[in-house]
């Protein structure tokens, strides 16, 4: 092979690669992301029941429920609306009622959010950005 | 006083990383050797008073003063003096002056031991090194400044983050920084030579070693960071990819393939263009990086509260360096001469490959992490990306890349034997293979795919084995001279193997945690107990305990196997650190052998005490299989072929021949 050759060799190769490295990143693109959605927006836009979704909001005053061994319900919502939500597993420490949460899961037929993924932020004073992006909107944010 | 020493020490740094980035540089460009030689002095004086300046920090952290703003929000006067020393580093202000502590570090270094380097590059190196400082230090200064007086004091500060209230802050960031910052030596040498118009072999064995430092460094720290985040979160989790990870990961990925592309330059001078592009990207990588962590731009499971506004002052530097380096790369690198030939079937062409493969996979990472960033910039839609995401995209490019690592070391330069490759391989695919089937058919939970993972990590370790054996002729000599001839084979080529083998380890340490844990969530009343994998875990009480800023409810679990006997005690608690008002779960952690019984706990309710129970078969693998990398890495520097300031030792036909061209 000439040197011109093995270069082309060696860019198509690499080409190919990336090629597939494209088709993969497009695919899973499409697959494997979640949308972020707040209470209002999923009452609003019903989300295919299959899709698993981002669920942001405040854990309502009062809603936390717990049932038999680890299974919890609690209410997220916004200024107007509110969607029940189940989750069975340790919720993280910084869960509680009036602070903003972000959970992963699907929206059930009967209307609840069935979570298998609850996540509250690290330090005490942070909320959730996209919570905190769309409570600042909804005149709901109070800087602590 | 020493505060405000502290702070005119950083701005005097300042004023000399000025003189560094221009006086040298010029004195390059007109050919003066006295200006060229005020880079050596400017770099190490420089970094004296940055370590100064980080004392001064320090000191005021452990004294308490809470009249300096930053020492109040991030310290307690009750807290360890350990974590009183690290929290200095605990906060966006300090832990970016720990950057720019180690970048003149490094720049120091290169002052120290480049005598030998051709006077030119050395002062172009030290100028780009200086013109890195003085971004940094005015960013420092003007948006993240430590030493911020508060007036009045107030009597008692804020107390650190909970989290960061370990041992692993001590560890993890500094080694982190080492890596990661390490790599604008890379970066340096790379817009130096362009600069230059001249690169040859003697370059690339002047940037192998800094390469592999600050990989080798890059690797413990990532590892560090994983299991600090294995324990002190209390979920399991060794890896989320979440972006903060991959910030530190994708300069990882494009840090090794520089490393092998490096040795294709120095050994054949091939791959020269390529070569530089990736020293620029690697430490482009470490820059987004830090713009991804400082800036506060990410949703992120680690990332802490920040100022946004600071985002904009570091994309600016991200794209004055990136953008500079690359135009410069344009300009400049067809005045590069071609390197050497070779055929496809070749070390140069494993080097290629595994190049190919590393730069794509860090490609999706890169992707995987901006995508939702763009997005919502773009459309105000928000998504994560998360583990789904990756497995489908970075885990099929990075498992040829594996399956192929063995080769690369048995194939010759120039044109190697494929078959010939494989037939020594032999022994050590049939034993990764029949060590893949015996554990498909006597491991309980095992799939096909775990299988096949055990097969794939012990195929890398028995291939860096079989590399070993077959350079020292072992089975085709007697084993006093193959002992012998193993003894004197280079160190490079024992951190070769360590390197690989190690990558193994680790391999073998994901699949069997993935694929084969057994977890166990479920109410607990004291004096119950529960089994998992071969164990019994009786919880014995809950008490109370007080510590030096917190209060803990703290479980205990007495451990014993299914035949009666006893383990001994293990303890998980759920702490409040009063000053914050901010709980965290401390999980309980045994060992066994390779393999770890974790445990941590929730929060109480009337059935009882939530408890959450993993058997985590041979995890700890995961992290030694990186300190074994690590380790390889550093052996490979102690090669003395390698090490800093021998090249004018070594005879280098290669070298001058090529300079002769030029």
């Amino acid at each position: 092979m000439t040197r011109k050759q093995k270069r082309l060799a060696i860019i198509g190769s690499g080409m190919g690669f990336l090629a597939v490295a494209a088709g993969l990143t497009f695919y899973a693109l499409g697959q494997q992301t979640s949308y972020f959605y707040m209470p209002a927006d999923l009452l609003a836009q019903q989300a295919a029941a299959s899709e698993r979704i981002r669920l942001g909001g405040l854990v309502q005053q009062g809603s936390i429920e717990r049932g038999e061994g680890t299974h919890v319900k609690f209410v997220v919502a916004d200024s107007e609306n509110e969607v029940p939500v189940v989750y069975d597993g340790i919720l993280p420490d910084l869960f509680r009622e009036q602070q903003g949460v972000v959970i992963e899961g699907k929206m059930g037929p009967d209307g609840v959010f069935v979570a298998d993924t609850v996540l509250a932020k690290h330090d005490e004073t942070y909320m959730p950005r996209e919570v905190a992006d769309r409570l600042k909107q909804e005149g709901l944010w109070e800087q602590k | 006083m020493s505060v405000e020493l502290g702070h005119f020490a950083l701005v005097l740094a300042l004023a000399l990383s000025l003189v560094q980035a221009i006086v040298p540089l010029l004195g390059a460009r007109v050919g003066s050797s006295s200006l060229m030689r005020v880079g050596e002095p400017a770099a190490i004086t420089g970094f004296a008073l940055i370590a100064l300046s980080f004392a001064a920090l320090v000191l005021a952290y452990v004294q308490s003063d809470f009249s300096v703003l930053n020492v109040w929000e991030n310290s307690h006067s009750a807290k360890p003096l350990l974590f009183k020393i690290t929290g200095a580093w605990g906060n966006h202000e300090g832990s970016m002056l720990l950057w720019v502590l180690i970048l003149a570090f490094f720049g120091a270094l290169v002052a120290a031991f480049g005598q030998n380097l051709p006077p030119t590059l050395r002062a172009n190196v030290l100028a780009i090194q200086g013109l890195i400082a003085t971004a940094f230090l005015l960013f420092i200064l003007f948006t993240s400044n430590p030493f911020i007086r508060l007036e009045p004091a107030p009597i008692e500060g804020r107390d650190l983050n909970p989290i960061l209230q370990d041992i692993g802050l001590a560890i993890h960031p500094p080694l982190l920084y080492l890596g990661y910052v390490g790599f604008s030596i890379s970066f340096s040498f790379a817009v130096a030579a362009l600069i230059d118009g001249r690169m040859d072999a003697a370059w690339a064995r002047w940037v192998r070693p800094w390469t592999l430092a600050a990989w080798a460094f890059l690797t413990g720290g990532i590892a560090m960071g994983s299991y600090w985040a294995y324990y002190e979160l209390g979920w399991g989790g060794f890896w989320f990819w979440d972006p903060v990870e991959n910030a530190s990961f994708m300069p990882w990925l494009a840090g090794t393939a520089l490393l092998h592309s490096a040795i294709v330059m120095e050994k054949r001078s091939a791959l020269k263009i390529w070569t530089v592009l990736l020293a620029i990207l690697t430490f482009s990588l470490s820059l987004l990086g830090t713009f991804l962590v400082r800036s506060g731009v990410l949703t992120s499971v680690h990332s802490f509260a920040s100022d946004p506004a600071r985002g904009v002052f570091i994309l600016a530097i991200l794209v004055f360096f990136i953008g500079g380096a690359l135009a410069l790369f344009a300009i400049r690198a067809a005045s590069l001469a071609p390197g050497g030939l070779f055929h496809p079937i070749s070390r140069e062409g494993a080097l290629v490959l595994n190049n190919l493969l590393l730069t794509t996979a860090a490609a999706t990472v890169l992707v995987g992490t901006l995508y939702p960033l763009a997005l919502e910039a773009l459309s105000a839609d928000k998504i994560s990306v998360g583990a789904p995401f990756y497995n489908l995209t970075f885990v099929p490019l990075f498992l040829p890349l594996l399956v192929a690592v063995p080769f690369g070391p048995l194939l010759a330069w120039k044109r190697g034997d494929l078959p010939g490759a494989l037939q020594r391989l032999q022994f050590a695919f049939w034993a990764a293979g029949a060590a893949a089937i015996a554990s498909y058919f006597l491991i309980d939970r095992a799939s096909a795919v775990a299988a096949l993972g055990i097969g794939l990590g012990l195929w890398l370790v028995f291939g860096a084995v079989t590399d070993l054996a077959i350079k020292s002729g072992i089975g085709k000599v007697g084993a006093a001279v193959a002992l012998r001839r193993l003894a004197g084979l280079p160190l490079s080529m024992f951190g070769t193997c360590l390197a690989h083998g190690g990558l193994g380890l680790t391999v073998l340490g994901i699949v069997s945690v993935t694929s084969l844990q057994a977890e166990n969530i479920l109410t607990m009343q004291p004096g119950q107990s529960t089994e998992i994998s071969g164990y019994t875990l009786r919880f014995k009480d809950l008490r109370p305990f007080t510590g030096p800023n917190y209060t803990e409810d703290r479980a205990e679990f007495e451990i014993g196997t299914d035949r009666g006997g006893s383990l001994g005690e293990l303890v998980s608690s759920k702490r409040l650190y009063t000053a914050r008002g901010m709980p965290t779960t401390e999980a309980g952690i045994r060992t066994m052998g390779l393999s770890q019984l974790y445990v941590s706990i929730g929060d109480r309710t009337e059935a009882g005490l939530v408890v959450r129970i993993w058997w985590k078969p041979f995890v700890t693998l995961i992290w030694i299989g990186a300190l074994v990398m690590m380790g390889g890495g550093f052996i490979s520097l102690m090669d003395r072929r390698l090490r800093v300031g021998a090249p004018s030792r070594r005879k280098a036909p290669v070298a001058v021949a090529n300079e002769g061209k030029s």
